[in-house]
């Protein structure tokens, strides 16, 4: 009998590898298909009609001369006269025409007359915001704030900040929408193939269409990032389908890069005034923050920090800003990052103000942080190691003669990534192919491969002796790819179906090489007795054995499933970042980067690894570069565009050096999501690289050059 | 984006005939790099496109005895292959090398990149050219300006010109010829901006119904040790945040003549007189850089959040002409 435990190091032939992404020459040669890509004959072209103004009641729609438009088919309301919008680019109408540019000219042909009402778009304290403009939790308070600052012989102060960005998908919000009689086919840029039918439903009903959930078909083979903005299939998903149905012709309705940056992706903005107190020897032992952030007119929760640290003494209190802005989405690691960046920054200040060097203040205080204090000082070391912590770093103020300063930083990190609940079927054929299905998704991660991987690695076979079939509705449901739990529900759901097919694939064998299956196991394309490998047929002989019927199995994966022994969640990692900034110019340049992740079990370290390489680019981005910049004269966002939305380019991003942490202490926790820890941490360890470099704290991410200046007493007001 | 008509003239008299007295009626589409987004932004909707890249007498780089004739539709990158004439023009190299996206390179002019509009976030949001808001007040003093003009920003204009080549351009000397219903004008480049005075004038000297046909770089400028500075955010695709262009006239290291040009700082290419002045007759070290680098401050009056490119005038004339004699 197949063991459902993962295989020990020595027998692994596939997992830990570093193997190329199963569907690479399909995205490289460009034959791979997004939803943008999908052109099914008769398409329509659909625009939206936005709302110009940031807070504003609708007084009234005329669609008429729109509908009379050349090439005009189909027209769809998302609101009503009498209604609120509450942001600028919040969807009012769509409208579905022969050719794009005819839907964009109609849609400026849609009359919608506004009330405007008082709005606040400014990223602004409490104070400032006014009086029904913020919610203020109460304080929250451990052990005793007052005495602890008592005790306190250093304490720090400082202001610190990280404003509103955006998600950025590289293929925006949109799908494609086709009826087929009563049932639908949606090709849907999404993070959830298996979870649209509800809103679907819902959605087409609101629209007086009658739907059943069963007769949505999505399909999602590949798609252009998501981040966290793309769980839902939004209003503009359903609209796709609802214009689809009034034209009698399927719509193509994607979102415009303007306003997939005004309401497609939020992650809201955190600032704090913080005071850290720590004993002469480093020991800490206070904390006191007033922090404030906004994540659109409903607000974002309450993040709490210090971050990691769980410091005996701490009082804080949080506010909610509301402001007329594109609402939160989920942000890769909601509230970690800005979580991570108030408190690694007022940290290092403090061991700044101490005379310390931060690592030693980290590790100092190392059992602060928990259950995994072991891990984060192994991989705090292993960083250090590997970027010349201890030859490199130098107090505050590089004092090279010179413009070019440089300096070292660094933050740790954690996160969940326990694995989503799922299925997968593994279907093993007569003449020995076998396929794996299941209704999941891959972001551009790796997704595809990893199921392969495990599919293989059970089966004895080589990665191209499995077909994996994903992104697809007419699969076993997978969940949400959110939190980091994709590859843990995958790969438990698909090591659970395929040990049990071939448990019974065993079964059939076993007579006929003589033994009982508990005897038998599958390596490197055979069934074999265990211990005797001449006792051996090819995996094609075995398969001819079951007869004409396929043998089929469904596995169920996350942590309900019978595969919960092979996942588990919580996980460190930490980071050291080396920047060389112009201190004439103001200009920082990541230099290099350093991230030690610990993920348990890694299925592919190249995957792997590219999911690391992406978040310090995406985290070098908005330590440097990204800002969601809006104008509180008129409500406008300055820079819906990628001309002004600022992202590094390939000249910006230095070098970046990945290391995962495998030793059987970590890989023994099984199979742990990755996607979201690595990009916590690298606001704060740049922030501090940088302050290290130049001798003072910029105390606002993205530290451009008006911010870097003005900290260095060099810019006037930034 | 309007429908419009769309002409394509092969010669410049077809194509000044195509174009009309006021700005609406026509366009001219060289590259397209700028205008096309205007128009699918619906901040400018001409009635008429006409297309140059057809007219044979726009192109070609040629050097003659007066100087080196760049015609308006040559792409970026087309001038960039003329290495022998651009080392000696290292500040319009340099200049090139910073529209660092090479499909931008690929299909801009250098007449586009002269009179391309400029990238003032408010009139790319369709608050106008000069940023006003419905009741007519400037939106930019109290606004985010952090990529603002700190030059001649008492209004009406506040945005600052966009061009990559025309600080170098203007410290080269060199000049355009402007070809209209009445014939071929000249202008030096730096008479080619002006600095809008309400809403009915443009950033441009040119007239509606005139085309940019030529630039020419004199060939005196050649003997010049001229350099370019740019110093921008990103490395990547990124316009500049302040720009110094310098040309000298030196005898050993002494300095008998300056021209410095700024870019990015004021609604026109923005002469650094005093700076010039600053280092006439003085020798060029470092010490004399960081000095014409201050003087090039004199007269800047930053707006709320463009502080910061105060001291970035400073360092950008100061690495330029560093640059220069290096």
């Amino acid at each position: 009998m197949a063991d459902l435990q993962w295989p020990p190091a020595a027998n692994r032939h596939l997992i830990g590898k570093s193997i190329s992404r199963i569907d690479g020459p399909w995205k490289s040669s460009g034959t791979a298909k997004y939803s943008y890509d999908m052109n099914p004959p008769g398409l329509l072209y659909a625009k939206m009609v936005t709302s110009p103004y940031a807070h504003a009641k609708i007084t009234a729609i005329d669609t008429s001369a729109a509908e009379h438009a050349p090439g005009v088919h189909a027209v769809h309301l998302f609101t009503a006269v009498g209604k609120e919008v509450t942001c600028e680019g919040q969807e009012v109408a769509a409208v579905a025409a022969d050719t794009e540019e005819q839907a964009e000219d109609a849609a400026r042909l849609v009359r919608v007359e506004y009330d405007e009402l008082p709005y606040l778009v400014a990223d602004t304290d409490p104070t400032h915001a006014g009086a029904g403009n913020f919610r203020q939790n109460s304080e929250e308070t451990q052990g005793n704030p007052t005495q602890g600052f008592q005790q306190a012989e250093v304490v720090s102060e400082g202001e610190y900040g990280l404003p509103v960005i955006t998600h950025c998908c590289m293929e925006s919000h949109g799908s494609v929408a086709q009826w087929d009689g009563d049932k639908l086919n949606v090709w849907l840029s999404t993070q959830n193939v298996s979870g649209q039918g509800g809103e679907y439903a819902q959605g087409l009903s609101n629209a007086g269409i009658n739907f059943s959930a069963s007769n949505l078909h999505v399909d999602c083979q590949v798609m252009g990032g998501g981040f966290g903005s793309k769980f839902s299939a939004d209003t503009w998903g359903v609209a796709a389908a609802v214009l689809a149905k009034k034209a009698g012709r399927p719509v193509k309705l994607m979102l415009d890069r303007n306003v997939e940056l005004l309401v497609a992706g939020c992650r809201p903005s955190m600032h704090g005034k913080i005071r850290v107190g720590a004993k002469r020897d480093g020991t800490l032992v206070a904390w006191e923050s007033q922090s404030w952030g906004t994540g659109g007119v409903r607000g974002f929760g309450v993040p709490p920090i210090p971050y990691i640290f769980d410091i005996p003494n701490y009082s804080r209190t949080h506010a909610n800003v509301l402001t007329n802005i594109g609402a939160a989405r989920a942000w890769r690691a909601p509230n970690h990052p800005q979580m991570c960046y108030l408190t690694m920054t007022a940290l290092e200040d403090l061991a700044a103000k101490l005379g310390m060097d931060p690592l030693d203040f980290f590790l100092k205080n190392i059992a602060l942080t928990g259950e995994r204090a072991d891990y984060y000082k192994q991989e705090l070391q292993q960083a250090a190691e590997m970027i010349g912590w201890k030859q490199k770093w130098h107090p505050r103020g590089d004092k090279t003669p010179g413009s070019i300063k440089r300096g070292l930083g660094l933050s740790i990190h954690t996160w969940g990534g326990a694995g989503h609940q799922g299925f997968c079927r593994t279907t093993i054929h007569p003449d020995g192919s076998v396929e794996v299905a299941t209704g999941s998704q891959d972001l551009g991660t790796g997704t595809r491969t990893v199921i392969g991987i495990v599919a293989a690695e059970t089966l004895g076979l080589p990665l191209e002796g499995v077909q994996v079939e994903i992104g697809d509705t007419k699969y076993p449901p997978d969940g949400a790819s959110g939190g980091s739990s994709t590859v843990g529900g995958v790969t438990s759901s698909t090591r659970v179906a395929a040990t049990d097919a071939l448990n019974q694939l065993l079964a059939k064998v076993a007579p006929s090489l003589g033994t009982t299956p508990d005897k038998l196991e599958a390596a490197q394309g055979q069934i074999r007795v265990i211990g005797d490998p001449s006792k051996a047929i090819s995996w094609k002989q075995a398969c001819a054995k079951m007869g004409a019927t396929p043998i089929v199995a469904q596995g169920q994966g996350g942590s309900r499933g019978p595969g919960r022994a092979l996942i588990s969640a919580g996980v460190g990692g930490a980071q050291m970042a080396e920047v060389s900034v112009d201190v004439d110019t103001g200009v920082v340049r990541m230099e290099k980067m350093v991230a030690v992740q610990d993920c348990g079990l890694v299925i592919d370290s190249k995957t792997a690894e590219s999911q690391v390489f992406g978040a310090c680019i995406m985290g070098t981005c908005y330590a440097l570069h990204e800002e969601k910049i809006m104008d509180q004269q008129t409500g406008t966002c300055l820079n819906p565009n990628m001309e002004f939305y600022k992202l590094g380019g390939i000249d910006d991003i230095g070098d970046i050096v990945v290391h995962f942490m495998t030793d059987p202490m970590y890989e023994n926790r099984g199979v742990i999501g990755l996607g979201e820890p690595p990009v916590v941490s690298p606001g704060a360890a740049i922030s501090n690289a940088v302050a290290n470099a130049i001798g003072v704290r910029v105390p606002e991410l993205p530290m451009t050059p008006d911010r870097v200046l003005a900290a260095l007493g060099k810019g006037g007001q930034a | 984006m309007r429908p419009f008509e769309y002409g394509n003239p092969s010669t410049v008299a077809q194509a000044v005939a195509l174009l009309g007295p006021q700005w609406d009626e026509a366009a001219v589409l060289a590259g397209g790099t700028d205008l096309l987004s205007l128009m699918k932004d619906y901040i400018v909707s001409p009635k008429r496109l006409v297309n140059i890249k057809n007219i044979r007498a726009l192109g070609g780089v040629r050097e003659e005895k007066a100087g080196l004739r760049i015609g308006a539709a040559v792409t970026l990158e087309e001038l960039y292959e003329h290495p022998g004439p651009l080392g000696r023009y290292p500040a319009l190299r340099t200049a090139i090398e910073g529209v660092s996206s090479p499909q931008m390179r690929g299909m801009g002019t250098v007449g586009g990149d002269l009179l391309q509009r400029p990238r003032c976030w408010y009139f790319r949001n369709g608050f106008g050219l000069l940023a006003r808001n419905a009741k007519g007040q400037p939106l930019v003093p109290g606004g985010d300006n952090r990529y603002h003009a700190i030059f001649a920003n008492s209004g009406p204009a506040y945005f600052v010109c966009p061009s990559s080549l025309a600080p170098a351009l203007v410290t080269l000397g060199a000049s355009v010829r402007l070809e209209g219903p009445k014939g071929a004008r000249e202008l030096p480049v730096a008479q080619l901006f002006q600095i809008p005075k309400d809403a009915n004038e443009r950033e441009h000297a040119i007239a509606p119904q005139e085309i940019l046909a030529e630039i020419l770089i004199p060939a005196s400028a050649a003997s010049t040790r001229n350099a370019t500075y740019e110093v921008r955010e990103r490395q990547f695709m990124d316009w500049p945040l302040a720009t110094a262009s310098v040309a000298l006239r030196l005898e050993g290291r002494e300095v008998r003549q300056a021209q410095i040009v700024l870019g990015e700082v004021a609604p026109t290419p923005w002469r650094a007189e005093a700076a010039e002045r600053e280092l006439a007759g003085k020798t060029l070290d470092e010490a004399a850089a960081a000095r014409a680098g201050e003087a090039a401050t004199q007269g800047a009056h930053p707006l709320s959040r463009n502080g910061y490119k105060v001291q970035l005038v400073r360092v950008a004339v100061q690495r330029a002409l560093l640059a220069a004699i290096a």
